[in-house]
C-alpha cells in the first residue's frame, strides 16, 4: 500500500499542463520506477501525483522529415531498444538504456524519466549527451526546446519550468548520421545494476576510416551530473584511429572527470574506470565504424 | 521403488499456479498491521519516547514503548533446548529495548488498521537517546576501553575457545620446515531469501496462535513462552509454506514481539510483515570471520605443526553465538590431520545486524580461509594442487573421537577426479602457464568439509506420525519442515517405498501445527533426509507391522509370510495379493466388534552424525584493467550417499553455488563507520549475483551410501555454498599471480590489489 494524497490522471499533454498547473506541489510521475520506490521510502510520501501514463501520444519511435529521430518521453526502454529506427540509426542508444535494471524495468520504465530525474547514473543519459539530444518541453507557455548540454541543473535537478513537462527527446540528423558509437557500463554484477560509472563514446571517421574526423565522449557518475569530455575529444579531433589516440583518449579524459568518493566506490577507482573505459568505448565505436584498431 | 527416481516435487503444481498459501495469503482482512520504530543511533539509550504525534494519525491502534514490555529476556537461536543451563542458549534479547547495540534496534511498535496508518505514525514517533560509541569490527571490540555492548560482557567476547593437540611449539624447532602465513577474511552477508520475514498473531480461547515463516516451529513456541514469561502450551505456531529461509528463520525473530503485540490489543489478529530494509538490518547475518593460519611444512607439503586464530563477529546480540565459530575450528584440525595444532576461537559482540544460522554455518567462510591457506602453501613449494590434497587431505577411515564421524569412501580422490576430467585441469594449467597482457585466464580448485545434523552437540531428535486413510492412502507427518528444499517430496518417496505404498497415495502434510505436528526442532544443519529419514523408516516399518498383524484376521495368514507391495497385502510365499491396503483400512475402521484407526507414530534420537564431502572447479577470465572476474565454468562435485530425488538435489547444489557465487564475488553489508548504521540495506545496493552473472552451473554427484543413515543419504542443503569462494579465489591465484585474502573478490578488492601488484 503506497501513502499518495491524491493521483491525477491526464489523458493529453494539455491536460497534464493544466493539472500540474492546478497542483503545483505534485509530482509527475511517468511508469513510476522512481517515484513510486521514493514514495514508498517516505522521501514522496503522502504528496499529490499528476500521472502521465496514459498519455499514448508521448509513446514511440518516430522518424521527422528532416532526418530527426524523435523519442516520445513516455516510450519505454523496451521499446527503444526494440525500434527498428533506434536499430538502425542509433543502436548505440538501443543498446545503452537495455542496461537499465532488469527486463521488469525496461518494460515499465521510461526514457523521458530516466532524464528528469536528473541522476548522473541514468543509463541513457552519458549516451544522450554523447549524441547532443534536445529536449522538447511543453508547458503553460507552450513548446521549446533545450539542448541536453543545458538540460541539467544539478544533481536530481534538471530544466523544467513549473507544470512543465518534457514530450520528447529529438536527436538530429547531423548528430547520428556517419557515427558509432559504444556505451559500456560499469557495475559491480551484470543485471539489476545502476552504473558506477558509465561511458558513451561516438565517433565519425574519415572516408579511409584512418583519421577521426569527430569524437564526443559523455560520461555518467563522473561528475554531479552527466557530462562530456570536452578536453579529451578535442585533442583526438583529426588523430590516426590508432591505440595510440585511444591511449591518449584514457589519460585527457582525466581532465575532465570529477568524481568523487563514496561508498558505493572510490574516486580512485571511479578515475580508473573512466580512463579505462573511454579507452575501450573509443576503440568499440572505432572498429563498428570500420576502422583497424 | 520411488527412491532415486526424480519425480515431480509434491507442491509443484500448487506453487507453480500461485495457489500454495504462504503466510500473508492467510491473513484475515480485519487484521492490524503492526510497524516497528527502529534506533536511528548504533548505540547507546533510549531516555524518553514521544508518541503523542503518532497516536494522533487516523487508524492508529496502539503505540507500545520499549518501557511497557514484559520483563524477561530470552534466547533466540533456533536450537533444541537443552535442560543443562550451562548448554542453553544466551537470553539477552527483549521484546523492545531501550539499550541501543545496533543502528535500527527495536525501540517502539506501531499498532494500526493499515499500513500506511502504521508507516505514517511509526515516523512520527519521537525518541531521546544517550549515544555512546559504536564499535563495529571484532579485534577493535576487544581492545581496551572498547564501548562495552552487554554489561555482562565487559571485553566484548561472548566465547572463546581453544583446542590444542601435541606440542606446536616444539614440533615447530624441526630443522628444514618452510613456514606459510596467511590472513583470511569474510563479510557479513544476508540470507535473501525472497519472502521477507512475516508473521500474524491472535489469540484463541485464552492462547496465542502465531502463524510465522519460519523453519522451527517447535522450537519458536518454546521462545515465544519463554519471552512472554507464558508457559509453552499456551502458545500454538503454525508454519505455512515459505519463501527461503537459508538459516535465517532458523532464529526466532519477531513471533515473541507479534504475539505479545495481540495481547495489547485483546487479542486481535495483527500482522507484522517486514520490509526488505529490515530483513537486512534486524533479521540475521552471516558471520563475517577473520582467520589467521600458520603452517610448518615439510618440503614435500606434509604439516608439522599448525596453528588457526579466529575471530568471528557476532554483532548485537547472541543469535547463535559461538557455535558457528566452533565448527568452523573444529573442522580445522580434520581437514588436514596434523599432530601439532593450536587452535582459538573468539565470538565477539559489535554494533553490526546479529549474526545467527547461514547455510553453511561457518563453513563457508572456514572453506575460504583453510583452502586459500592450502593453495598458498601449494605455491610457496611449487606443488601440485591436486596431488597435495591427495597426499594430506583426511584419509579414509579417519575418525574423529569427538563426533564419531568415519569417512567411509574415498570422496576426495574420487570428486578430484570428476573435476580433473571434467575441466582437463592439467591441460589448463599448462595452457595458462605465464599469461601475460590485459585478459588472463586461470582454472582454481577446492575442497570442503562438511557434516550432517548436531549430534552430539545438541539433541537430535525426530518425530513421524502415519495416518491410514479408508483408501489406502497415508497421511505422513514429520517436524522437519519444507522451505523449499523439496523436503516434503522426498518424505513422500521415503514412505512410499518403506511402506510398500504408490508415490501418489502418500500425503505429506506440508504445515507443522505445534499443536498437532509430533515434535521435531525444524530444518537446518542440514539434517532433513539424514534425522527425519530416521523417523519415517522407523514408523513406516512399525506401522507395516501393525497392519499385517490387523490383516491376519481378515486373511487368515500369519504376519511374517506377508508383505504390503504397491498398496496390497501380499503372501510373500506365493506372491497372492490378498486384499488391497485400502479395503483393509475400511474393513478394519469400520469393524462394529473390533474397530482400528490404523495410525503409528514414533520418535527417533539421532545419535550418529555423517561427513559430507566433495568440491568445486573453477575457471575465470579476469580483465586486469577493468578489475572484473567473469567466472567461465564451475563445477561442484558432491558425496552426498544415496540420492533420494536427483533433480530436486541438483536443485539445491545449484542454489548453493550460486550463493556461493556471490559471496566469492560481489556480496558484503557495508556499515558506516561513525554511525554503524548499514549502508546497503536492499538489493539494489547489496550485490547478490544474478543470473547474468553465472555460467551454466555444473552438478556431479557421487553416491556412495551413507552407512550410518536409514536412506543412505547425508548432507546437501548447506554443503554446496562451501567450496566455491575458494575455488574461484584459486582460480584468479593462477589467472593473476595475486593470492586475495578477503571477500568479496569484487572490483574495489581488485583495484586495491592489482594497483598494490604494480598490474594496473
Amino acid at each position: 500500500m503506497y501513502d499518495i494524497k491524491a493521483l491525477y490522471e491526464a489523458y493529453s499533454v494539455e491536460e497534464a499542463v493544466r493539472l500540474l498547473a492546478a497542483h503545483p506541489e505534485a509530482q509527475i510521475i511517468a511508469g513510476g520506477s522512481d517515484v513510486l520506490v521514493q514514495v514508498r521510502e517516505g522521501r514522496r510520501a503522502g504528496k499529490e501525483l499528476v500521472s502521465i501514463f496514459m498519455i499514448d501520444e508521448l509513446r514511440g519511435v518516430t522518424m521527422e522529415e528532416d532526418g530527426t529521430i524523435r523519442i516520445g518521453s513516455l516510450s519505454s526502454f523496451h521499446t527503444i531498444t526494440y525500434s527498428p529506427i533506434i536499430q538502425e540509426h542509433l543502436s548505440v542508444l538501443g543498446e545503452a538504456v537495455d542496461m537499465v535494471g532488469g527486463p521488469q524495468i525496461r518494460a515499465i520504465g521510461t526514457i523521458g524519466g530516466n532524464t528528469c530525474n536528473g541522476v548522473t547514473s541514468a543509463d541513457s543519459a552519458s549516451t544522450l549527451m554523447a549524441l547532443d539530444a534536445v529536449m522538447e518541453v511543453i508547458g503553460p507557455e507552450g513548446k521549446r526546446l533545450v539542448p541536453i548540454a543545458d538540460w541539467y541543473k544539478g544533481p536530481k535537478k534538471v530544466n523544467l519550468g513549473p507544470a512543465e513537462l518534457q514530450t520528447a527527446i529529438l536527436i538530429r540528423k547531423e548528430s547520428y548520421e556517419g557515427y558509432k558509437g559504444h556505451y559500456i557500463k560499469y557495475g559491480m554484477r551484470n543485471a539489476m545494476e545502476i552504473a558506477t560509472t558509465g561511458c558513451s563514446v561516438n565517433v565519425k571517421l574519415s572516408a579511409d576510416k584512418k583519421t577521426v574526423e569527430d569524437v564526443r565522449i559523455g560520461y555518467g557518475v563522473a561528475a554531479p551530473v552527466p557530462i562530456r569530455a570536452r578536453t579529451a575529444e578535442a585533442n583526438a579531433k583529426g588523430k590516426p584511429a590508432d591505440a595510440e589516440t585511444a591511449a591518449a583518449i584514457g589519460r585527457d579524459v582525466l581532465l575532465d572527470v570529477t568524481p568523487r568518493n563514496s561508498w558505493r566506490a572510490s574516486k580512485d577507482m571511479r578515475l580508473h574506470l573512466c580512463s579505462t573505459m573511454a579507452q575501450r568505448a573509443f576503440t568499440e565505436a572505432v572498429r563498428k565504424s570500420g576502422g583497424e584498431i | 521403488m520411488v527412491i532415486g527416481k526424480s519425480l515431480p516435487r509434491v507442491d509443484a503444481y500448487d506453487k507453480a499456479t500461485g495457489r500454495t498459501k504462504y503466510t500473508e495469503d492467510l491473513c484475515t482482512p480485519n487484521t492490524y498491521v503492526a510497524r516497528i520504530v527502529h534506533a536511528t543511533i548504533g548505540h547507546g539509550y533510549v531516555k524518553s519516547i514521544d508518541t503523542s504525534e503518532a497516536e494522533k494519525v487516523p487508524g492508529v491502534v496502539k503505540v507500545l514503548t520499549c518501557f511497557d514490555t514484559p520483563p524477561y529476556k530470552y534466547p533466540t537461536a533456533g536450537h533444541p533446548w537443552s535442560t543443562d543451563p550451562a548448554h542453553q542458549d544466551v537470553a539477552d534479547r527483549s521484546l523492545l529495548t531501550s539499550h541501543v547495540r545496533l543502528f535500527g534496534d527495536d525501540i517502539a511498535l506501531v499498532i494500526a488498521e493499515d499500513d500506511v496508518s502504521a508507516t505514517q505514525a511509526a515516523r512520527l514517533v519521537r525518541a531521546e537517546y544517550e549515544e555512546l560509541p559504536v564499535v563495529l569490527d571484532a579485534r577493535e571490540a576487544m581492545k581496551e576501553g572498547a564501548p562495552v555492548i552487554h554489561e555482562k560482557y565487559p571485553n566484548n567476547v561472548l566465547s572463546h575457545t581453544s583446542s590444542r593437540k601435541g606440542n606446536y611449539e616444539e614440533a615447530i624447532k624441526e630443522p628444514g620446515l618452510i613456514k606459510v602465513e596467511g590472513w583470511y577474511d569474510t563479510p557479513s552477508v544476508q540470507h535473501c531469501h525472497i519472502e521477507n520475514f512475516i508473521c500474524t498473531s491472535y489469540m484463541e480461547n485464552g492462547r496465542i496462535v502465531v502463524l510465522s515463516s519460519t523453519q522451527i516451529p517447535h522450537i519458536v513456541r518454546r521462545v515465544v513462552g519463554q519471552a512472554l514469561g507464558i508457559p509453552w502450551g499456551k502458545v500454538r505456531i503454525i508454519k505455512p509454506y515459505i519463501g527461503g529461509g537459508f538459516g535465517d528463520k532458523q532464529d526466532a525473530l519477531y513471533e515473541p514481539l507479534c504475539a505479545w503485540a495481540t495481547t495489547q490489543v485483546g487479542g486481535h489478529p495483527v500482522k507484522l510483515d517486514l520490509s526488505r530494509e529490515e530483513t537486512f538490518t534486524n533479521c540475521r547475518v552471516r558471520h563475517a570471520i577473520l582467520f589467521h593460519i600458520i603452517s610448518y611444512v615439510r618440503p614435500d607439503g606434509s604439516m608439522v605443526a599448525r596453528k588457526l586464530e579466529m575471530w568471528s563477529n557476532q554483532g548485537a546480540y547472541a543469535s547463535h553465538g559461538h557455535s558457528i565459530a566452533a565448527k568452523a575450528m573444529g573442522a580445522f584440525p580434520q581437514l588436514y590431520p596434523c599432530d601439532n595444532v593450536e587452535c582459538d576461537s573468539y565470538t565477539v559482540f559489535t554494533n553490526r545486524s546479529v549474526a545467527g544460522a547461514m547455510r553453511g554455518y561457518g563453513m563457508p567462510q572456514a572453506s575460504f580461509a583453510y583452502e586459500c591457506h592450502a593453495e598458498d602453501i601449494v605455491m610457496k613449494l611449487g606443488l601440485d594442487p591436486i596431488q597435495f590434497r591427495r597426499d594430506h587431505l583426511m584419509p579414509v577411515g579417519y575418525v574423529d573421537g569427538f563426533s564419531k564421524n568415519e569417512l567411509y569412501s574415498d570422496t576426495f580422490n574420487q570428486s578430484m577426479d570428476v573435476g580433473i576430467k571434467a575441466f582437463d585441469y592439467y591441460k589448463k594449467r599448462d595452457l595458462y602457464r605465464n599469461q601475460t597482457g590485459d585478459i588472463r585466464r586461470g582454472i582454481g580448485m577446492s575442497v570442503f568439509w562438511y557434516n550432517t545434523a548436531v549430534f552430539p552437540i545438541s539433541l537430535e531428535t525426530s518425530s513421524c506420525r502415519m495416518v491410514l486413510n479408508q483408501d489406502g492412502s497415508v497421511q505422513v507427518q514429520v517436524g522437519e519442515t519444507e522451505i523449499g528444499q523439496g523436503a516434503d517430496t522426498a518424505y513422500a518417496q521415503m514412505t512410499a517405498d518403506t511402506l510398500g505404498i504408490p508415490f501418489e497415495n502418500v500425503h505429506v502434510v506440508s504445515n507443522q501445527d505445534t499443536d498437532v505436528t509430533p515434535y521435531g526442532t525444524g530444518a537446518y544443519a542440514s539434517r532433513q533426509t539424514y534425522t527425519a529419514g530416521m523417523s519415517i523408516r522407523m514408523c513406516a516399518e512399525a506401522f507395516k507391522e501393525r497392519i499385517l498383524k490387523v490383516a491376519f484376521d481378515y486373511t487368515r495368514m500369519q504376519p511374517y509370510i506377508c508383505d504390503i507391495v504397491d498398496g496390497n497385502i501380499i503372501r510373500v510365499t506365493d506372491g497372492r495379493v490378498l486384499m488391497t491396503l485400502g479395503d483393509l483400512a475400511t474393513e478394519a475402521l469400520y469393524n462394529p466388534k473390533d474397530s482400528h484407526h490404523l495410525t503409528m507414530e514414533k520418535t527417533a534420537t539421532i545419535r550418529s552424525n555423517a561427513y559430507s564431502f566433495g568440491c568445486c572447479f573453477a575457471e575465470v577470465e579476469v580483465d586486469i584493467p577493468l578489475c572484473h572476474v567473469k567466472l567461465l565454468r564451475v563445477m561442484n562435485v558432491h558425496d552426498c550417499g544415496r540420492l533420494i530425488n536427483p533433480a530436486l538435489a541438483e536443485g539445491q547444489v545449484e542454489g548453493g553455488m550460486s550463493m556461493g557465487i556471490g559471496y566469492a564475488l560481489s556480496e558484503k553489508m557495508i556499515y558506516d563507520q561513525k554511525t554503524a548504521r548499514l549502508l546497503n540495506n536492499n538489493l539494489l545496493d547489496y550485490k547478490l549475483s544474478t543470473t547474468m552473472d553465472h555460467p551454466k552451473l555444473e552438478v556431479h554427484f557421487l553416491e556412495n551410501e551413507e552407512p550410518t543413515s536409514a536412506f543412505g543419504t547425508k548432507a546437501l542443503g548447506e554443503p554446496p555454498v562451501c567450496p566455491v569462494a575458494p575455488a574461484i579465489r584459486n582460480a584468479i591465484l593462477n589467472a593473476t599471480g595475486i593470492s586475495l585474502h578477503e571477500l568479496p573478490m569484487d572490483p574495489h578488492l581488485l583495484f586495491r590489489e592489482f594497483k598494490a601488484a604494480g598490474l594496473i
